[in-house]
């Protein structure tokens, strides 16, 4: 089942590598997150440049029509570099569900901006008490005249801060929990009565808590059919799934070449570490956990890709399965590190964090090992 | 778990209780005592337990112990613990001080022992190097001697909260030629000497707790060597070994496991499947508590019949610091996506942190607990030690 790329995609591959390596280095990227703003606009053109917003997108709607192992390449690489703009933000959420739900007048409206890299885009769904469920939705949207207008709170919005449009979800119908009434909007970030509460999230980045005060949304700016949100942001999450497997190997791939190197070179008690079989066969699981990850991140992009209909139970499965291997390498690589894997000066704490919130992300090991399970 | 206790040791037990229920100072009760108190703050239950006597459990009584039994030693780490108290700084009280009391002179014990006990002194160690981690023994920093003075330099690192140090205790190199552990003194070095620099070291949790002390020609006095020149390695070894059986935390997993419970109750509803699988996960960590203290119990009351556990007490550190990572990876579990956000330090106030106050600092403390299987000697050298020293392998 190894794929075989093809030439335009180890294309993409060495020409992201290429620029990530000269511009993106990790003294480069720790300039970038200590900033006010805490991305940079400078690389995000860059990405632009290089095609990477464009890459996924169908070529009907304008795109490189990469589809789902453009993003994967890309995320793998971003994943190696911790990269922080909001690219699984803007162009995996927002420009996927454009894509796949927005209509005519929406797409062309929006998609070429995300392209050009013009426009940042994060995705509301969260709620303070949702943990990981879609139809676990308060934030109401009711129609008044030709508007909506939608209030109530929403939850860890990562890259909000930095957005121009966001994707809300909102109940136009129905109870917390009902699976039916669940609507996305489409809102500017600097609407009236919409503020923003921001905060650090613990892999560098800046995400919002929302608060909707009767922010009114013109109707023309419901994505998809109305009530219909909890369907579509399923697709998506099995798309976003794809993309945060395929960036925590790229991060799991630089941690175990990081220790296997420090456990040649790091010497105690006269012998290099690697010596010790107990720390010898610590990496070889790390190894396997790392084979393991890029099968099943493989395996789950190419299903996708091919529409297969077990899709979202793939996406669950990979997400807990990758989650835990992802983390017993973070964690085992800090701890081979020992003292150094502890400080903040090292790359290897900042690979351990974002696995971290990966593993937040759309939910838990946990939570998708049992919505594997329920779907068996 | 509680042991058999006689009524007299019961009385102890609420005595213990009711003194930290009136005295415990309000002000210390921060969301991480570890990090959030400034110095002045972390010194305040130190000196209200020494006014009472009570500041060193482990010391005789003729250096300012309370002279208690080992089950009353164990009484009150366990109360203490169990109220979420700050312990006094264990590198003063649990390290040096019982190294100066064995193995120190008079005139060290009148010098630096009262003033461990009050709190003026605040002491760091100095074990650790960049090339020494686990192999402790290859300590580099050298000691020469110039007539009634040592010329230090050297490198420590890892060294916690040295930025609040008066003191540091220090393993120094006498004898290049020994053999490593042959060749080893223990010094203690003032940090106001000409020649010591801290260099703060910011750990993956944003926190400063950690350091590089820089010694460059620091001229110490020949009496600050305890002992004798070149046997500092055996009161090293001496210093690990309290140190180690103090890592139980019973008391600290317990609290933390208790208030685990009180979270997933409240972040996560019952027909949830998550919720049965957080159940179950609790359920097995509070085994492993219960087995461990139970453990603890057993090693208690043999030490109260004059039986050294020796080696054995690395099992403690190992399991004991398992235990908590997990208890601290769960809790970042249990509160779901707000575990995305982590507290900015140094800690001030009016930085907005989304979701409940339970779960403020629960991702710093996942972070930070990642040192626990690495400091105080790995737990892959804890594992060395007991194949080697009790299983004979």
């Amino acid at each position: 089942m190894d794929i075989q790329f093809t030439e335009e995609q180890e294309m993409l591959r060495s020409s992201i590598q290429r620029f990530l390596r000269e511009q993106y280095d990790f003294d480069e990227r720790r300039k970038i997150i200590s900033t006010d703003e805490g991305w940079s606009r400078r690389h995000w053109k860059s990405f632009a440049e290089l095609g990477l917003c464009a890459a996924p997108f169908q070529e009907n709607s304008g795109g490189l029509g990469g589809g789902l192992l453009a993003t994967m390449i890309v995320m793998q690489e971003f994943g190696r570099n911790l990269v922080v703009e909001p690219y699984f933000e803007t162009v995996v959420l927002a420009g996927g569900l454009i894509e796949d739900v927005a209509s005519p007048e929406q797409r062309e409206a929006f998609l070429p901006k995300i392209m050009e890299g013009e426009a940042i885009w994060a995705l509301a769904w969260a709620e303070g008490r949702s943990r990981y469920d879609f139809d676990n939705v308060t934030t109401t949207a009711r129609r008044h005249g030709d508007n909506f207008v939608l209030s109530g709170t929403k939850a860890a919005v990562v890259g909000a801060p930095w957005a121009d449009k966001l994707i809300v979800s909102a109940r136009t119908s129905g109870g917390r929990r009902d699976r039916d009434g669940v609507s996305l909007f489409i809102v500017d970030r600097h609407s009236a009565n919409l503020h923003l509460q921001s905060f650090k999230t613990l892999d560098g980045r800046r995400a919002a808590e929302l608060a909707l005060m009767n922010v009114e949304v013109p109707a023309g700016q419901l994505l998809g059919r109305e009530g219909e949100g909890v369907a579509v942001l399923e697709a998506c999450r099995a798309r976003a799934i794809a993309a945060l497997c395929a960036e925590a190997v790229g991060a799991m791939s630089v941690l175990n070449s990081a220790t296997l190197e420090y456990s040649k070179m790091r010497k105690q008690f006269g012998v290099a570490l690697g010596t010790f079989q107990v720390l010898q066969h610590r990496m070889v699981d790390m190894f396997i956990a790392l084979e393991e990850a890029t099968s099943l991140t493989q395996h789950l992009n190419l299903s996708l890709a091919a529409r297969e209909p077990n899709g979202s139970k793939l996406a669950s499965g990979a997400k807990s399965k990758v989650g835990c291997a992802a983390r017993f390498v973070a964690e085992q690589a800090v701890q081979l590190h020992g003292g150094m894997g502890m400080s903040d000066e090292l790359n290897v704490g900042h690979y351990f964090k974002r696995i971290s919130s990966i593993n937040i992300q759309f939910g838990d090991p946990t939570y998708h090992l049992m919505r594997y399970a329920q779907q068996s | 778990m509680e042991l058999n206790l006689s009524s007299e040791d019961a009385a102890f037990r609420d005595e213990v209780r009711a003194f930290i229920a009136e005295n415990y100072p309000q002000e210390m009760r921060v969301p991480n005592p570890e990090t959030d108190l400034t110095k002045e703050q972390s010194l305040l239950w130190h000196r209200i337990l020494h006014k009472k006597g009570w500041i060193a459990p482990l010391w005789p009584k003729e250096y300012g112990g309370p002279g208690w039994s080992v089950t009353q030693r164990f009484i009150f780490e366990q109360e203490t613990s169990r109220a979420g108290t700050l312990p006094p700084l264990a590198f003063s009280v649990t390290m040096v001080g019982p190294v100066i009391y064995t193995f120190g002179n008079e005139a060290q014990k009148r010098k630096f022992l009262p003033r461990i006990l009050s709190g003026e002194d605040w002491w760091c160690q100095g074990y650790s190097e960049p090339g020494s981690g686990s192999d402790l023994a290859s300590v580099r920093t050298k000691a020469v001697r110039d007539g009634d003075h040592y010329i230090v330099n050297g490198h420590k690192t890892w060294t916690t909260l040295a930025q609040h140090a008066d003191w540091i205790f220090c393993l120094v190199r006498t004898d290049p030629s020994a053999k490593p552990q042959a060749g080893i003194s223990f010094l203690l070095i003032d940090m106001k000497s000409p020649g010591v620099t801290v260099r703060p070291i910011i750990t993956i949790d944003g926190s400063h707790e950690v350091n590089d002390v820089f010694l460059e020609n620091v001229r110490v006095p020949t009496e600050n060597l305890i002992g004798e020149e070149n046997r500092g390695w055996t009161y090293a070894k001496f210093l690990l070994g309290n140190e180690r059986t103090s890592m139980a935390g019973i008391g600290r997993s317990t609290r933390y496991l208790q208030r685990l419970k009180r979270i997933v109750r409240t972040e996560i509803s019952e027909d949830d499947p998550a919720f049965g699988e957080f159940v179950k996960d609790i359920a097995r960590v509070e085994l492993d508590v219960l087995a461990l203290e139970a453990t603890e119990l057993r090693i208690v009351a043999q030490m109260s019949r004059g039986i050294d556990p020796g080696p054995a007490a690395s099992l403690f550190k190992i399991r004991g610091t398992e235990i908590f990572q997990r208890i601290t990876e769960l809790t970042h579990q249990a509160i779901g996506n707000h575990g995305l956000a982590i507290r900015e330090h140094p800690a001030g106030a009016n930085r907005f942190m989304p979701g409940p106050d339970y779960g403020h600092t629960a991702t710093e403390k996942y972070l930070n607990a990642r040192k626990l299987s690495i400091y105080g000697g790995s737990n892959e050298i804890q594992r060395n030690i007991i194949a080697k020293a009790v299983l004979g392998l």
